[in-house]
């Protein structure tokens, strides 16, 4: 077997660098114009990562290796050229379940090969500290991993979005966990193979029961709580390895997907226990204006649409998961092009929550080649609906809701919304009265005097508009 | 390293990251789950090791693998990264 020499301190400083990357990385982020900067940071640490780790060992295996690299790179590289913005949820769902996969991977290699890891003593014993961080590296892992596939299924459309409840759910949640922390606990008695890949097994089929009772709207929770614990599954091994690249990556991970779920949870003023809970938008709840949508309402075209906009001074554009669906927005920023020509102010105003992952109409509307200094936050712009002549609401629902401020018994009581009621007047580019929003409830907007219900596919209605407004 | 040396690493790791992450603006926040995805493939170093190592050659094969897995997301991860941080751009006067 060859040498390793992990006290190398120039070794552990190449990792502290490539950790440092990382957090430089993610600062970028705080402005697109420096983000770019930031994403080759991030390349950077990971090389430097890597190659330190191939030159610790003195490239051993270094052809098997290189072909590994190149066999995941290219997958990567054209998949990540290949996808559609709109998919771009299943993508990240399917990223976090390879982490989760690699760190099962990595946590049985150790099992299997301890002393290679240095974790081990002459006698093959796992030391005691090894084992606990083993035995949450591999149950965190095999969360993430089960968990993410379950999510990518339901983003992807290959399962049914709706929460799918099993009878008693709740505990066999409760007892498949605890039997996990029962396992790693035995584990530091007993290193034999069984209790290793019980916990294994066991943390798979908690990550599928996990995800499967949650509904679609609750998926950017979920997103974000498996990008939380991707980045816990790797700092679980980086403290195996006692690596502090993987350490701080994995804090960083762990703590920017807690954050975002917190986001997210605040968004809908929902709790991150309601949510893990599952079952939201599972049957219609009571209350809410159910039942009220015999009530009258009017409809109008595109050519109503294209006028009143035409006319107005400020329009502002609210766009949802149906804009995505349909993928409207770049027949929205043609739109928006049009009107602002014609001398109207356009904006856009984006609710956290607005589809299936944060800042996930951001990156449409950056796709469509709309300048993100035209598109607002929820706080920055929600008092600007009173004093603007057009909000135009294109596959948005529940975030438009005014019941969430005034109707104590709706399911969305609470939850912030975009003040669209407030414009002068609503345009809501719906496919039809029939749906209702993932909260399963009805929105008072449709019937009110001022609103004009645009019944029609987002991107038909759009390029509609479009045609007219060319007239 | 000794567990108290890499505790404190990952204790001021977490409080690096809450305040990192709060000052990310909202607008780029899935670039921020692609990128984080991307890093948190650096598990490819404990897949290297495994690799790397002789002695278990199941141990091997779990690790390349691993190697395998990690790299579709490095590559995959920042570069989708990179194609979306691209479309950002500012109204050109």
């Amino acid at each position: 077997m060859h040498e390793v020499t992990p006290i190398n301190p120039w070794f552990a400083l190449a990792y502290l660098i490539s950790g440092v990357c990382f957090i430089i990385a993610l600062r970028g982020l705080s402005s697109p114009s420096t983000s770019r900067k930031g994403n080759r940071y991030g390349m950077a640490g990971m090389l430097i990562a890597v190659v330190t780790t191939l030159l610790m060992h003195h490239t051993a295996g270094i052809v098997e290796i290189v072909i590994a690299i190149a066999i995941g790179g290219a997958i990567g590289l054209v998949t990540a050229r290949k996808i559609a913005m709109t998919d771009m949820p299943q993508l990240v769902a399917a990223f976090h379940s390879l982490v989760g996969m690699a760190a099962v991977l990595v946590a049985a290699a150790a099992f299997l090969n301890p002393t290679a890891f240095g974790i081990a003593d002459g006698a093959g014993q796992i030391f005691a500290v090894s084992r606990i961080e083993m035995g949450l590296g591999i149950a965190i892992g095999a969360i993430t991993f089960s968990g993410s596939v379950i999510a990518f299924l339901k983003l992807n459309g290959n399962m049914s979005g709706a929460p799918i409840m099993l009878p008693g759910r709740h505990v066999i949640n409760l007892g498949t966990l605890a039997a996990i922390l029962g396992l790693i606990a035995y584990f530091l008695t007993d290193q034999s193979p069984w209790v290793f890949w019980t916990i294994t097994g066991l943390a798979f089929l908690i990550g599928f029961l996990l995800i499967i009772p949650i509904g679609g709207a609750d998926m950017p929770v979920v997103v974000s709580m498996l990008n939380s614990y991707s980045g816990w599954a790797a700092a679980a091994m980086g403290f195996t390895l006692g690596n502090s690249a993987m350490i701080i990556t994995g804090a960083l991970v762990g703590s920017s997907g807690a954050i975002l779920s917190y986001i997210m949870c605040k968004a809908m003023n929902r709790s991150f226990i309601s949510v893990i809970a599952g079952g939201f938008g599972a049957a219609p709840e009571a209350g809410g204006g159910a039942a009220k949508s015999d009530r009258p309402w009017k409809r109008g075209s595109a050519e109503d649409a294209a006028f009143l906009m035409a006319q107005a001074e400020q329009v502002i554009i609210v766009p949802g998961y149906g804009m995505a669906v349909a993928q409207a927005q770049h027949a929205l920023r043609e739109m928006g092009d049009i009107l602002k020509a014609q001398g109207v102010k356009v904006k856009y105003a984006i609710h956290p929550v607005a589809g299936r992952m944060p800042g996930h109409m951001n990156v449409l509307l950056a796709e469509a080649n709309v300048p993100y200094d035209e598109v607002f936050e929820l706080e920055d712009i929600n008092g600007e609906f009173a004093q603007t002549d057009v909000a135009f609401v294109i596959g948005a629902n529940d975030v438009t809701n005014p019941a969430a401020k005034t109707d104590k018994t709706s399911p969305i009581y609470g939850m912030p919304i975009l003040d669209v009621e407030k414009a002068k007047t609503v345009l809501f580019v719906k496919r039809s009265m029939g749906g209702v929003g993932y909260a399963g409830v009805d929105n008072d907007v449709f019937y009110m005097d001022q609103t004009m219900m645009l019944l029609a596919d987002a991107k038909k209605m759009v390029e509609d508009i479009v045609k007219s407004l060319n007239h | 390293m000794d567990f108290i040396s890499i505790l404190s690493i990952f204790a001021l790791a977490c409080f690096v990251g809450y305040y990192v992450v709060w000052s990310v603006t909202p607008a780029l926040h899935t670039p921020l789950m692609a990128v984080t995805n991307a890093i948190s493939s650096v598990i490819i170093v404990g897949a290297l090791i495994a690799s790397a190592a002789g002695g278990s050659v199941s141990s091997k094969w779990l690790g390349l693998i691993a190697v395998v897995f990690a790299s579709v997301n490095i590559f995959g991860g920042f570069a989708v990264t990179a194609r979306m941080l691209a479309m950002y751009k500012k109204k050109d006067r």
